[in-house]
């Protein structure tokens, strides 16, 4: 599209007034660029793109875009070791979502974001806004939000603080989500006391769009304008990713950095919920070029990222922004994170019908710039962000557009192992034998549904599986959506404990839980995004275990043949100086081709054989290195983790799927209940179908408490009611399997070991979260 | 003919699009209808969705009373048209008065989202007109401000006039007299907390909320 021109395009070289006081900034003693964030040779680089010095207004935008949280400084050059491409793949990262082809014209959006320290220091508010901020990168991308999931990580809940933070962040996650009307379909509980002075609040969040409607966000066509959508802009969120999300908290845990509140967002679920319907009723009716959400760092982002990507400039008037507070800087209306916005490039000729559908959802739009030719310099084309008082009045600021995003400094930070990785290897916990194998084996059961009950998890009548199972089992179906009979799948997982022996394997083998636990219901792996949330990148052991992270994740994914479609890197996550422990996650996208009946289920029925696939031990011996009863019943965090066989992990992984397939196609079946057996191992595997079917079972063949808690990776368990099919099945899929016994009656005997009432097992399970919040 | 259904939108409504697929799936011709329209136009049944109409600020139903729809749906219900609540569809129609009673928040203090047993017991209701008294149905809830409340007059006068059609079987929230539905005298205009639609089809675990629906759609097609 040519040029339109209805606004004035002025040329003026240079700005002519700044009108920017920072007083509320600046410190007395330390130079602005410090205060806001930046190094010495931040500031150097910032004056060589410009070719002069900074005013304070353009030096607020280069911290904010320049952060951390915004440019990925500390972790750009490892990320780039990661597969991204693949056959269904339609947007990779660098998006604001990874989009795949789900087949029936039908595209899945998908995208994982934390939102750890807002939520440490106000955790309704934080969790909420993180909601509300990862719904907007799912419709920018011409998506419906469909379902959410949230891996949440507290310390023991044994302290009062600790309950409060994980009440907060849950009857945030609640309340944004279920009033914005998009259910939360499951996520991960992790407490230990790493998270004590800084909790993880990771979100997830699915959407669907019909192939064609996929929309990016790249500014073009000079002359046409940008809009502002959605709330007035705040004095809320200033700040929010280079004071908050790009450092660590120094308290001593009780009452950390209270002064930092004011930078965390507060939300509006009830505005966010017209702004969806309002912008997808624009994209619908092709009303919008292209399209940003305002998430951290606000519109300096949204601004210079869609003119960035367009390679065109953008002028705004700063004058032009709606806001809720009188006397506000340009700095802050440029830098504030308030919530629900959007940035819509519009043509001048659909302008009258954009203002019609915003104000049938009574949302706010307004004009507050418009696209501009990128301008010569030295022979090469350069679109210019210019900040202006007024539609034609003064430059407040004129930066290259795209220099805020693409010129962010990149840093290869030093790495080294831990100091104690030997050590610590070594420390082999199995010499802590044991003592009460029935009383640890209900100690680390634990029902989440005293979390899920609180939110919404059926809205769009998809949910075939939801909390609680292996993995979410969505019909892939919405409004808008051409019909299909298709599923889709998606599970989060984490596991710390092992990452802190061995971030490498640790994140391969959290990966290939995640691809198991697809299996578990049926679907193929297509996809994974990632959440690697990390302690202070200026520790060399912190770079190290993020570096190794991301060489685990990509051999695993490469293995596996999963592309990896976005991702968020969460840094800073220390308190009082100590890093939590590497604590990547991983968000797995997997599709069922035929979708006509629910999958067994991870119980099993009165008389149906209990069957273990997969290897029973690791070379005759059960290592308890990095297991949950290690850590949680006898503290220990110490060992070696068993390493991975991809091939054999495949094999097992193709079996379940394939036999759990036949079932949810509506086919006949003879599985009764399948379980991925992870956290916890065997012992924790089978409690839990004997508790969610009700029903005991007879068990014999476990040699003692290590088998039984060891989490051997590739295992998984099936209940039938023809073994002997199953075995031949396994048998000719390379997979080893075994009959532990069959189910039935009222007790889980497992010869040997353990005896007991599946009635206590069940009220253990359940009674364990409430009574912690109980204080009990 | 298929019966015409219309489903009412509130900015913030979410439920629509899910009772539109589940009355279809029943065959019903179920369409949107916008809030601020002052028209029905010709319907054999209205359904006020499950959500939170104007964010549920001030409380849930109260602003949402006051949408030009209203007016039009108060007049449909007096002619004695169908008219269904669901969820934040009955806070709303007590709220507007075509319903006795309120909906307050839950005994516990948090949202539930479960599984809900209810028993019908009555039959004086366009819901559950031919459905037996005694059957159980497993239909999910999902809410925070679900608790019924009446004064006693009130509440003597529903069970007098045989106008609770449902009740929980293990009561979820506090309701008075295990309250999950109401009717109006006529029986032409019910209020209930479960969600009927998300129990529609038994890939997403159960069926039994299409009795209700289907109820619902007989009566409609009957005053054709």
């Amino acid at each position: 599209m040519g040029p339109i021109g209805i606004l004035p395009v002025s040329r003026t070289p240079e700005p002519v007034a700044y009108g920017v006081e920072m007083s509320d900034v600046g410190h007395e003693t330390e130079p602005l660029h410090r205060a806001l964030g930046l190094t010495d040779d931040e500031l150097a680089s910032v004056i060589e793109v410009l070719g002069r010095e900074p005013n304070p207004l353009e030096l607020s935008l280069y911290a904010v875009m320049w952060s951390e949280h915004c440019s990925y400084k500390s972790s750009r050059v490892h990320l780039r070791r990661l597969p991204t491409e693949g056959p269904g793949v339609l947007v990779g990262p660098g998006e604001n979502a990874g989009v795949i082809d789900a087949g029936d014209g039908i595209a899945v959006a998908i995208r994982i974001e934390s939102h750890n320290h807002p939520s440490a220091i106000e955790p309704h508010q934080g969790a909420a806004t993180g909601v509300g901020g990862i719904l907007r990168d799912i419709f920018t991308m011409g998506a419906r939000p469909l379902a959410v999931m949230d891996p949440l990580f507290f310390g023991p809940l044994t302290d009062g603080r600790q309950r409060w933070l994980f009440e907060g962040v849950v009857g945030g996650i609640s309340s944004y989500g279920n009033s914005v009307g998009v259910p939360t379909i499951g996520g991960e509980l992790t407490f230990d006391e790493c998270y004590a002075g800084n909790p993880l609040v990771n979100v997830l969040c699915l959407g669907a769009l019909p192939v064609e409607r996929l929309v990016l966000s790249a500014a073009s066509g000079p002359g046409n304008l940008a809009v502002l959508l959605g709330s007035a802009t705040g004095r809320d969120g200033i700040g929010g990713v280079s004071v908050l999300a790009s450092a660590g908290f120094s308290g001593e845990g009780a009452e950390p950095d209270d002064a930092k509140r004011p930078s965390v967002q507060v939300g509006d679920p009830f505005e966010e919920k017209r702004l969806i319907e309002a912008c997808l009723a624009l994209l619908d009716a092709r009303l919008v070029v292209g399209i940003q959400d305002l998430g951290g760092a606000g519109l300096a982002c949204a601004t210079s990222e869609t003119a960035g990507k367009g390679g065109v400039g953008m002028d705004v008037d700063v004058s032009a922004v709606p806001r809720r507070e009188e006397g506000m800087e340009p700095w802050e209306v440029m830098t504030s994170e308030s919530q629900e916005r959007m940035l819509a490039i519009v043509t001048p000729q659909d302008w009258p019908e954009v203002e019609a559908v915003c104000r049938r959802w009574e949302v706010r739009a307004t004009v507050i710039g418009h696209v501009t030719e990128p301008v010569s310099s030295d022979g090469v084309a350069v679109g210019r962000l210019r900040l202006r008082d007024g539609f034609d009045g003064p430059i407040l600021a004129d930066v290259p557009a795209a220099s805020l995003a693409d010129d962010a400094p990149l840093y290869h930070r030093p790495l080294a192992p831990p100091d104690d990785r030997e050590a610590r290897a070594a420390e082999d916990p199995v010499g802590v034998g044991p003592i009460d194998v029935e009383g640890d084996l209900l100690a680390l059961l634990g029902d989440p549904s005293w979390v899920y009950r609180q939110y919404d998890h059926q809205l769009f009548l998809n949910t075939v599986v939801g909390p609680g199972g292996d993995a979410a089992l969505l019909r892939l179906a919405g409004p808008g959506l051409p019909p299909s009979r298709r599923g889709v799948a998606v599970t989060t997982d984490s596991a710390p404990r092992w990452c802190a022996l061995d971030p490498r394997l640790g994140t391969a083998l959290v990966v290939a839980e995640s691809v198991l636990n697809l299996a578990c219901v049926g679907a193929r792996a297509s996809a994974v995004v990632n959440c690697l949330n990390f302690g202070n990148p200026e520790h060399p052991e912190v770079m190290w275990q993020l570096s190794e992270a991301i060489d685990g994740m990509a051999e695993a994914c490469v293995a596996f043949g999963l592309p990896v479609i976005g991702g968020n890197v969460s840094l800073y996550n220390e308190s009082a100086g100590t890093d939590i422990d590497p604590s990547p996650v991983i968000g797995a996208l997997g599709l069922v081709d035929e979708l006509a009946a629910r999958p067994p289920g991870a119980g099993w029925t009165e008389g149906s054989s209990v069957v273990l696939l997969g290897e029973r031990a690791a070379n005759g011996r059960f290592p308890l290195g990095g297991s949950r009863w290690a850590l949680e019943r006898r503290a220990r965090r110490g060992g070696t983790l068993v390493s991975l066989d991809p091939e054999a992990h495949r094999r097992l992984v193709e079996l379940v799927r394939a036999l759990v397939a036949e079932a949810v196609a509506g086919g006949q079946t003879p599985l009764t209940g399948v379980h991925d057996c992870s956290g916890g191992g065997l012992g924790v595997a089978l409690a839990e179908m004997a508790v969610h079917a009700g029903t005991g079972a007879e068990l014999g063949g476990i040699g003692g408490f290590d088998e039984l808690f060891c989490e051997l990776p590739s295992r998984a368990l099936v209940a039938t009611t023809d073994p002997d099919g199953l075995l031949g099945r396994a048998a000719d899929a390379g997979v080893p399997a075994g009959v532990l016994g069959t189910a039935g009656g009222t007790r889980l005997v497992i010869e040997g070991l353990v005896d007991l009432e599946v009635v206590e097992v069940t009220g253990a399970w359940r009674q364990a979260l409430p009574d912690a919040l109980e204080g009990v | 003919m298929a019966a015409r259904v219309g489903v009412v939108v509130f900015p913030g409504t979410n439920c629509e699009h899910d009772v539109v697929a589940a009355l279809g799936r029943l065959g019903a011709d179920a369409h949107l209808l916008w809030h601020g329209d002052e028209e029905l136009g010709p319907l054999d049944a209205v359904v006020l969705p499950g959500g939170f109409a104007h964010g549920d600020y001030l409380r849930p139903g109260a602003i949402a009373r006051f949408s030009p729809v209203m007016g039009a749906v108060a007049r449909f219900a007096a002619d004695g048209g169908p008219v269904v609540g669901i969820c934040n569809g009955f806070q709303v129609l007590t709220e507007a008065g075509l319903l006795p009673g309120a909906l307050q928040k839950n005994e516990h203090l948090r949202f539930l989202c479960a599984p809900a047993t209810v028993e019908v017991v009555s039959q004086r209701s366009v819901l559950t007109a031919g459905v037996e008294v005694g059957t159980q149905l497993s239909i999910p809830i999902n809410h925070f401000d679900g608790n019924y409340v009446c004064d006693e007059e009130t509440l003597e006068r529903l069970r007098a006039e045989d106008r609770i059609v449902l009740r929980y079987v293990g009561n979820p929230n506090g309701s008075l007299d295990d309250i999950a539905g109401i009717a109006n005298e006529a029986g032409n205009v019910v209020g209930l907390m479960p969600h009927p639609e998300r129990a529609s089809d038994p890939l997403l675990g159960s069926a039994d909320g299409a009795v209700l629906l289907r109820a619902l759609l007989e009566r409609a097609r009957a005053a054709l």
